[in-house]
């Protein structure tokens, strides 16, 4: 019996050593990784959104997902350790840091619930139209509450008829001497009714087709905007999805972000932004799990060994592994490109969405497959990220229409030589 | 308000392990963190100074290397840390200590609430709290599990008891130590971890605060270690066997037979 | 002031003194002894020594005064609600022995308000004197006038040990009062001797969470002070034929304190408490699930005693902190302790491993706890504890 210990010790002390070869990067309790070089303002980031991941998320991660609970006490530890708003400029009571940062929360957050850190990753989702198109009175009214955890924000864009069509949108927008009158209904919206405010893509003419939609600012309690249905879902149930139904809903003028006619651009240059943030979501999901599997892997003895020393395990572990720093890897270097101020990188942003949200359901399905049994009861905290994963696969943009984007852009470069 | 919160570097027991070989303590690897029942005296002093105003001063005495674990405090809240750290320090028992902190309080100046964690996990003594009032000269209350009312010069609290509680009210300045169930301690946040990676502990030395080397570290301790040992625990249970029905029978036998006390007391 | 430095010559790098330092003090570097900045000047290197290599000096403090005018052995009498503290009894237990040996007297000190019968009743537990301060002011304990009239009587009396229970009110006024008299206290003590050869008091405690034992003197100041905790010390069965003498002597009492207890509110609705318990059933977290600790407080109730807990669970929310044994709980010494699913971590055992029999039921048989336990059940908790309780269920009708 000590024999083998002290092999597996010895093992997974060489699996250690040939992943951590310049520095150790411990985070949280799970095994180190790669030196990715980060500053040290991200180092503190990733350590501190680590910390709370471990010691305020991870005691509740079960039974929110269960019960459907959505975090606001996490939310709040998020806003008074200063994170909120690590997104978003200084000069509206953020930290000034870009996507690396936004998606160094998630996946810390993520390593310990996926549907918990949606409270933020959803914010920044419904925040980046506002950053980037607001005009300085939008941002001065909505940008620092949401940086101080006061206030979350979502996304609407996604309706029954408009998935992965997005031209298919349907809601309307009409306007009316000062307001736009607004009418329609907003499906599968993340954070939903817990939102206070919403950035809405409606239509304001319907006969230039894609250039005939129009981004707005919606907020919370506005006459006419109520909430629909809240979903029950297969995973990332600590967050709240819901319906937005707009019915004669009345705005300011003043709500409209940049022009008439942006709102598709609003929308794709948002999602550009933010897909490395879903990336994020299914990496900490994934390295979350694999944490788990290794851990279980030298602790299940049989036929009177532990299971992480017959060569099937390994080798399963040892592709986790490899998917998992791929995936970091991909996701990390993504982020440095899109905040060095490049000016495209819709293709880039594409990959890394798909590349980590693939691993992320290969990851966590081997994972359950290691704890075999074990895996799938729900006493045990791998089944949940396994049903985690799936969306990653499919919202920001199924990866079937990344695949598409990918293509496009690589045509496009081509024939621009 | 000012505020000072003392603290005390200790090494994290729960890696404290015995060489059964040599009976020694193996301390390699051994982290050294801040006495966790400071923590939520830390807590405690920042939750005041959020609602009253004013500044809190996290102070130690210790070895060079605990300022950097100082800054840790200021990363929560705490406005600036001082560290006592001078070879006459040094061996100092918990008198020895009160006195050099009550120097260091004296240096800081204009001081109106001391706060103290309990005890600490490697002494456990739970002396330095009302020693140092002493040595201040002023009132202070122990095992405080909750703040009724703090005002410029006065404050109010519950001092817990072993079955119970009682309000006992003070003058400031006073002292008083806390216990664990007076707050959650908050975790740091980004604005005060950046805050804290600039500043600055100042660290003084004996002459800095004008304390009396006679009275400090080994010279000035009235107690001093003659011998350390490592507990032999020798006794070899005896094991009762059987399934959980005839382990059950076997103990109840052996217990009632020994005049077990049963039936209340 | 003190120093310590290795005599390089006698030194064979052996490193025997590196681990005899209790605070990682000293490395090997080139095959000899080095100090490190963080030596406390404890001493403990300079006995393991096998070739006398360490040289410690030390200078000579004042002494306080003539210590040799210090005579007699007190112990501090804690009343709550006119009531005396159970350590109370213990101490004298332990107090009469050290007076003995000491050829010396052994006193108590009752500071409260209509006492007379309680002092009569120490007397009766082994005090040869009794000093009573008895006015209205005294009948709640008072961090201020407590201190202040404990410190007029050791002054004017001047013992050379004083006992005080380290309980709340004790670990408040003990040191307080140390400070104030410029004296050593040592708290926690397990052990007390003389060492009659030069008439001091070897105080025995534990340090690190139990790791570790250190023998604790105070050699040049007077009183010797300890603190001790309920149940470590053993009572004398009390002789009500006993004689003695109750002395009220004349003291200031301050009455216009700067600490006012303003109320006295009492919490506890527990039956038994923890720490005057004879038997306590204690659950850890070997249990499994919280809904499993049911048993461990049904078992406790059949037996007609208390509940305790482990950190871990206390920590997980099972139970509350009130019920928590160990270094940061509470110290226990009852006559039965059942540990049920918990490993026995030192934290653990140093609240509870002064307890008289011991018994240890966990899955795991190389758990530490059964080190010390008396008895050892392995198998599953839950079942053993089922079985418990339906077999005491049976016995105890």
């Amino acid at each position: 019996m000590i024999l083998v210990n002290t092999k597996i010790i010895f093992i997974a002390g060489l699996l250690a050593g040939y992943a951590c070869r310049h520095q150790q990067q411990p985070h949280g309790k799970g095994v180190c990784f790669m030196d990715y070089f980060l500053t040290e303002e991200q180092q503190m980031i990733k350590e501190l959104a680590a910390r709370i991941a471990d010691e305020k998320i991870a005691p509740v991660a079960i039974q929110y997902d269960e019960e459907g609970i959505f975090p606001h006490d996490i939310v709040k530890v998020l806003a008074d350790s200063d994170l909120c708003g690590v997104y978003i400029p200084e000069e509206y009571g953020g930290l000034g840091g870009g996507v690396f940062e936004m998606s160094l929360v998630v996946e810390e957050l993520s390593r310990a619930c996926g549907g918990i850190a949606l409270a933020f990753a959803g914010t920044g989702l419904g925040t980046y139209p506002i950053i980037l198109f607001g005009n300085e009175e939008q941002k001065q009214k909505y940008l620092p509450d949401i940086a101080a955890g006061k206030k979350l924000a979502a996304f609407g864009l996604t309706e029954a008829d408009a998935g992965s069509d997005a031209a298919g949108v349907r809601t309307t927008a009409v306007a009316d001497g000062d307001e736009y009158v607004l009418n329609g209904t907003k499906q599968w919206i993340t954070n939903g009714e817990e939102a206070d405010v919403f950035t809405v893509i409606a239509c304001t003419n319907r006969s230039r087709g894609a250039r005939g939609f129009s981004a707005f600012i919606v907020e919370k309690g506005t006459p006419g905007f109520t909430f629909g249905k809240k979903e029950n879902k297969m995973g990332i149930r600590a967050s709240c999805t819901s319906e937005l139904v707009f019915e004669n809903c009345r705005i300011p003028k003043e709500n409209l972000l940049s022009r008439e006619g942006m709102g598709f651009l609003v929308a794709m240059k948002t999602l550009d932004r933010t897909r490395p943030g879903v990336a994020a979501q299914a990496l900490g999901i994934a390295q979350g799990a694999f944490d788990e599997a290794l851990k279980y892997s030298r602790q299940r003895v049989q036929f009177g060994q532990p299971i992480s020393s017959f060569q099937a395990v390994q080798h399963m572990l040892a592709d986790m592994a490899i998917q998992l720093e791929a995936a970091r890897a991909l996701v990390y270097q993504t982020c440095r490109f899109i905040d060095s101020g490049a000016k495209d990188f819709s293709k880039e942003s594409a990959m890394c969405k798909v590349f980590a949200s693939d691993t992320a359901m290969k990851v966590t399905t081997d994972a359950v497959q290691i704890l075999g049994g074990y895996g799938y009861m729900k006493e045990y905290p791998v089944e949940k990220r396994m049903r985690d994963a799936k969306i990653t696969q499919i919202y920001e943009g199924t990866n079937q229409i990344q695949r598409n984007v990918i293509a496009l852009e690589l045509i496009k470069e081509l024939s621009k030589k | 308000m000012n505020i000072v919160v003392c603290v005390k570097q200790v090494p994290a027991t729960t890696e404290v392990k015995m060489d059964k070989e040599t009976n020694t303590i193996i301390r390699e690897g051994v982290e050294a963190i801040i006495n966790p029942y400071d923590m939520y005296a830390v807590e405690e002093g920042i939750r005041i100074k959020e609602r009253l105003g004013g500044k809190v001063t996290v102070l130690s005495m210790g070895i060079p290397s605990v300022a950097e674990l100082l800054k840790t405090t200021i990363g929560l809240g705490a406005d600036d840390a001082v560290l006592l750290s001078d070879r006459a320090f040094a061996g100092a028992d918990t008198l020895a200590t009160s006195y050099a902190l009550s120097m260091g309080i004296g240096k800081i100046g204009n001081v109106d609430l001391v706060i103290c964690g309990k005890q600490a996990t490697d002494g456990d003594t739970a002396q330095v709290g009302p020693s140092l009032a002493e040595k201040l000269g002023w009132p202070h209350t122990t095992y405080v599990r909750k703040i009724e009312e703090i005002g410029e010069d006065f404050i109010r609290c519950q001092r817990m008891t072993e079955d119970g509680y009682e309000v006992v009210e003070m003058p400031l300045p006073a002292v008083i130590t806390v216990v664990k169930e007076i707050n959650e301690p908050r975790l740091p946040s980004l604005k005060n971890m950046m805050r804290a990676k600039k500043a600055v502990v100042n660290v003084w030395t004996a002459d800095d605060i004008g304390a009396d080397k006679n009275l400090c570290g080994l010279k000035g301790s009235p107690t001093q270690v003659v011998r350390t040992f490592v507990p032999v625990h020798d006794i070899s249970s005896e094991m009762i066997t059987g399934d959980a029905g005839e382990q059950a029978r076997k103990l109840a036998d052996k217990l009632l037979t020994m005049q077990f006390p049963v039936g209340g007391c | 002031m003190a120093s310590i430095r290795i005599i390089s010559e006698k030194c064979y790098g052996c490193g025997i003194c590196l681990g005899a330092c209790p605070f990682g003090a000293i490395r090997i570097i080139d095959k000899k002894a080095v100090i490190q900045d963080n030596c406390t000047l404890c001493g403990a290197c300079v006995s393991s020594c096998k070739f006398n290599a360490i040289e410690m000096t030390k200078d000579e403090a004042g002494t306080a005064g003539d210590i040799s005018a210090y005579r007699g052995v007190w112990v501090f009498a804690e009343q709550k609600e006119g009531k005396v503290a159970n350590v109370v009894t213990e101490l004298l237990g332990e107090g009469r022995k050290l007076a003995d040996q000491l050829g010396e007297k052994l006193s108590a000190v009752l500071l409260g308000d209509g006492m007379e019968a309680a002092a009569q009743e120490l007397i009766s537990y082994g005090a040869d004197n009794v000093y009573l301060v008895d006015h209205p002011s005294l009948q709640r304990f008072n961090d201020e006038s407590y201190a202040d009239i404990f410190t007029q009587l050791i002054s004017r009396y001047k013992p050379e040990i004083v006992l005080m229970g380290a309980t709340t009110y004790g670990r408040s006024l003990g040191p307080r009062v140390a400070s104030r008299l410029n004296t050593g206290l040592t708290a926690d003590c397990t052990q007390l001797e003389i060492d009659t050869e030069r008439r001091l008091l070897l105080q025995t405690r534990p340090a690190f969470g139990g790791n570790l034992m250190a023998t604790i003197i105070c050699p040049d100041h007077r009183p010797q002070m300890s603190t001790v905790r309920p149940k470590v010390m053993k009572a004398l069965d009390p002789d009500p034929s006993r004689v003695g003498e109750i002395i009220r002597p004349d003291v200031d009492i301050p009455l216009d304190t700067r600490v006012k207890v303003l109320e006295t509110v009492t919490t506890l609705c527990e039956k038994v408490n923890l720490t005057e318990a004879d038997i306590i059933v204690s659950g850890g977290r070997g249990l499994g699930d919280p809904g499993n600790f049911a048993l461990v407080e049904e078992l406790a109730q059949i037996l007609g005693g208390a509940v305790g807990a482990s950190r871990a669970v206390v920590d997980a929310g099972w139970v509350d902190y009130s019920h928590q044994v160990g270094q940061t709980g509470k110290t226990v010494g009852p006559k039965v302790y059942f540990a049920c699913g918990i490993s026995g971590a030192v934290q653990h055992l140093a609240g509870m491993s002064s307890s008289d029999t011991i018994i240890a039921i966990n899955k795991d048989p190389d758990a530490p706890i059964f080190k010390v336990a008396t008895f050892g059940i392995t198998g599953d908790v839950v079942e053993v504890l089922k079985a418990l309780i339906s077999e005491f269920k049976k016995r105890l009708k």
